[in-house]
């Protein structure tokens, strides 16, 4: 099944499609167990977890109440080590710059280590539409590229594709003969991007951190080719959404500690690249040319109301993806959104606007698992429950007007009608009553079963629920009826 | 102690003997208790699905009621209702006089389990119920109000009980209000793990208490066809089999 199309306004159906797919269900089913293993394997060895989230929380927080300033800071520090900074507004500035760039060096050979930013922006479709053609260099986002698909995850982006499949696609693609031999895939892989990275004149990256005090950027990875994009090519462009900005080079100590822990379970990541600025002398290794491409697209929007601006905190670890049951059963493309999963849930809706992902802020139980295993501590129960407040109403919390999505004009009524039926004791006594009646005809057992066909069309909610699971009736006593007739009184004597 | 009792909604119309078993239980105790009939919905339902006006509205009766109250303690057999409570004050940002009132009856409000546990001091309240039991955490009670070994411990002094953790025990089951009836596929697959886990404890009741969780998981295990009582800890707390 092809899933690189699917978009967040279609979630309920995507999330079908997904539950049919058993392979990928286990997929996910393993994924989910395997690194909430791993996370809380090096948890138990990290005393200090709870003070070191609360100290990431503080300073994000005070960062991105000041944004504006570390930005500046961060721009002004990173021109003086020589690297060049550019302001995108949104994602097609983003896009333009970099196509700028690459045809100010009438460059064509471009590779790119793993980014979310430039896969927020479709930075590989805008390149494609002016004949270039970027080469992913992360092995999960190669795969991927190959299948012509999109990242399922934000840290394992091939996580949908098993062995098999991708052994058909080595056949298919790279023209290998069949094999499931995950060694030889690899040295098969390796050796192709090899030469991509030796004959590359551009490097593209995204950024983990941005330190304010240095214009320093840090990027993780285990695999060693965003070292190579960012030192191999002539020229190196980092994509960067202006929340990644810290204040100082000491505030990378804890995130260091925090997001390869909630990421993969892993202490440390194999590689740590830290740039600033060029390379010095004509003889040093690295690229002759950086460029960092501050990048907002939505992003300030967020600032605005501190419910919303703790979505700019993420640091895109994937935690609350691996521990959430609703992203472990339906997967990442459900989401239709490179962000899936339960901040996917609160961040697309910010970016693309609640007409084009209205459901997602819905698509979670608020279980809070997401909020127990997040590193900056961002309260994404707290989240989801204040856009669907804007969903509904417009605004929350004195928020400005979003333009909203389109009204449920039957869920409201519904809702008013509860609201003021069930602030009235008559009339929630009476209701009661009439539920009695209305039930009647539907119980069986005790109970009631599937209902289907006209009454389902009527009550789709009673319909919904039915449809797996039987419903409770209502007792033939309540317990103000009990309480009044019996227990009252057997209190006082 | 005199306690008042936020019965719910869905006790009150649904499973009214879980009522009748935390009176019995809070009585067993030595508490006064009583119940005001004015009391209906917390609005946690309107507040989940977006619907703040009709929250708020909910949320202001409930406080008006509940303040009239001379009890020391308003305990509820719900952990996501009395985690409703505990979110009244988010309702008036901009109203400092209702926000003081809806923390005052938050400090009151307290979960059956939590509260034998921690405000009475009680371990053991002298029930017997035969057979294999597992816990199910309801998300709110675990992770908005903290309660992981208080109704282990309750369960585990039950005479004649046998306790076994299941495992994920601490996952969702699913239900998470509208979102049952608007990703009901969703919903049921989440479930159906849960469902798996509690069958292959080999238990004769899975216990949790959360009506609402119970009301999915229940719903599930019916139409299964299968074996297994979904039951509210005060129920397993009331019996004296």
């Amino acid at each position: 099944m092809k899933m690189a199309h699917l978009t967040s306004e279609t979630f309920d159906q995507n999330a079908r499609g997904t539950l049919q797919n058993v392979q990928l269900r286990g997929a996910l089913r393993k994924l989910a167990a395997t690194f909430g293993e791993r996370r809380r394997t090096v948890l138990a060895t990290s005393e200090d977890w709870e003070s070191w989230r609360e100290q990431a929380r503080q300073i994000k927080d005070e960062t991105l109440v000041h944004l504006d300033s570390y930005l500046e800071q961060f721009a002004e520090n990173a021109e003086n080590a020589g690297a060049q900074i550019h302001w995108a507004r949104d994602g097609k500035e983003a896009c333009a710059i970099v196509l700028n760039l690459i045809n100010e060096q009438s460059a064509s050979k471009v590779v790119k280590s793993k980014s979310m930013a430039t896969e927020e922006i479709h930075l590989n479709t805008a390149l494609e539409a002016a004949g270039i053609n970027p080469i992913e260099t992360d092995l999960g986002e190669w795969i991927i590229q190959l299948a012509g698909e999109t990242p399922s995850h934000i840290v394992v982006p091939a996580i949908h594709k098993t062995k098999n499949q991708i052994a058909d696609l080595f056949v298919e693609k790279v023209g290998i003969e069949l094999t499931e031999d995950v060694d030889v895939l690899t040295r098969t892989a390796r050796k192709i991007l090899r030469s991509k990275f030796a004959e590359a004149e551009i490097g593209i990256s995204g950024v983990n951190f941005g330190v304010a005090e240095t214009g320093t950027i840090l990027i993780l990875e285990n695999e060693g080719n965003v070292r190579l994009t960012t030192s191999l090519p002539k020229t190196h462009i980092a994509v960067m959404g202006i929340e990644k900005v810290i204040p100082k080079f000491a505030d990378l100590d804890v995130f260091l500690k925090l997001l390869p822990r909630s990421g993969t379970g892993q202490r440390l990541t194999t590689y740590q690249s830290l740039i600033t600025g060029t390379k010095r002398n004509s003889g040093d290794e690295g690229p002759e040319e950086v460029h960092i491409i501050l990048m907002d697209n939505g992003r300030s929007k967020m600032l605005a109301h501190p419910v919303t601006r703790q979505s700019l905190a993420c640091i895109r670890c994937g935690a609350c993806l691996n521990a959430c049951p609703v992203y472990q059963t339906v997967g990442g493309h459900a989401y239709g959104s490179v962000y899936p999963g339960p901040i996917g849930a609160v961040i697309t809706p910010q970016l693309i606007g609640f007409g084009k992902a209205k459901q997602l802020p819905y698509a979670s139980s608020l279980c809070g698992a997401c909020r127990e295993v997040c590193p900056v501590k961002i309260d994404i129960p707290e989240l989801l429950l204040h856009l669907r407040a804007e969903i509904t109403e417009g605004t929350a919390n004195g928020t400005e007007r979003r333009k909203s999505a389109k009204r449920n004009f039957g869920e409201r009524l519904a809702f008013s009608f509860y609201s003021f039926a069930w602030s009235s004791p008559t009339l929630y006594k009476l209701g009661t009553k009439m539920a009695r009646l209305i039930q009647r005809p539907l119980l069986k057992n005790g109970r009631i079963g599937k209902v289907s066909g006209f009454l389902a069309r009527l009550a789709p909610p009673l319909g919904a629920w039915t449809a797996w699971r039987d419903a409770p009736a209502i007792a033939p006593q309540s317990f103000r009826e009990k309480w009044r007739d019996e227990l009252k009184a057997k209190g006082k004597s | 102690m005199k306690v008042t009792l936020f019965i719910t909604c869905l006790v009150d119309q649904l499973c009214p003997n879980v009522g009748v078993s935390v009176v019995e239980v809070l009585r067993r105790a030595g508490c006064e208790v009583v119940f005001d009939e004015r009391q209906t919905c917390c609005g946690q339902p309107a507040f989940n699905t977006g619907y703040r006006n009709e929250a708020q509205k909910f949320a202001k009766r409930f406080i008006e009621i509940f303040e009239e109250s001379e009890a020391e303690a308003i305990v509820s057999p719900s952990s996501s209702c009395t985690a409703m409570v505990k979110h009244f004050h988010e309702l008036f940002p901009d109203d400092e006089n209702w926000r003081e009132r809806a923390e005052k009856i938050a400090g009151k409000t307290h979960e059956f389990s939590g509260f034998l546990i921690n405000s009475l001091k009680i371990e053991t309240v002298g029930a017997s119920f035969k057979g294999r039991v597992t816990w199910h955490d309801a998300c709110h009670g675990l992770r908005e109000l903290n309660l992981r070994d208080e109704p282990r411990s309750l369960l585990k002094n039950v005479k004649n009980a046998e306790f076994v953790e299941m495992p994920n025990a601490d996952v969702c089951c699913g239900f998470g209000g509208t979102f049952s009836v608007k990703f009901p596929e969703i919903s049921a697959a989440i479930l159906d793990n849960k469902i798996e886990a509690i069958e292959n404890s080999n238990v004769s009741a899975v216990v949790s208490g959360d009506a609402s969780c119970l009301m999915q998981i229940g719903g599930r295990l019916s139409r299964l066809g299968s074996k297994v009582k979904p039951m509210h800890i005060a129920e397993i707390l009331a019996s004296q089999d």
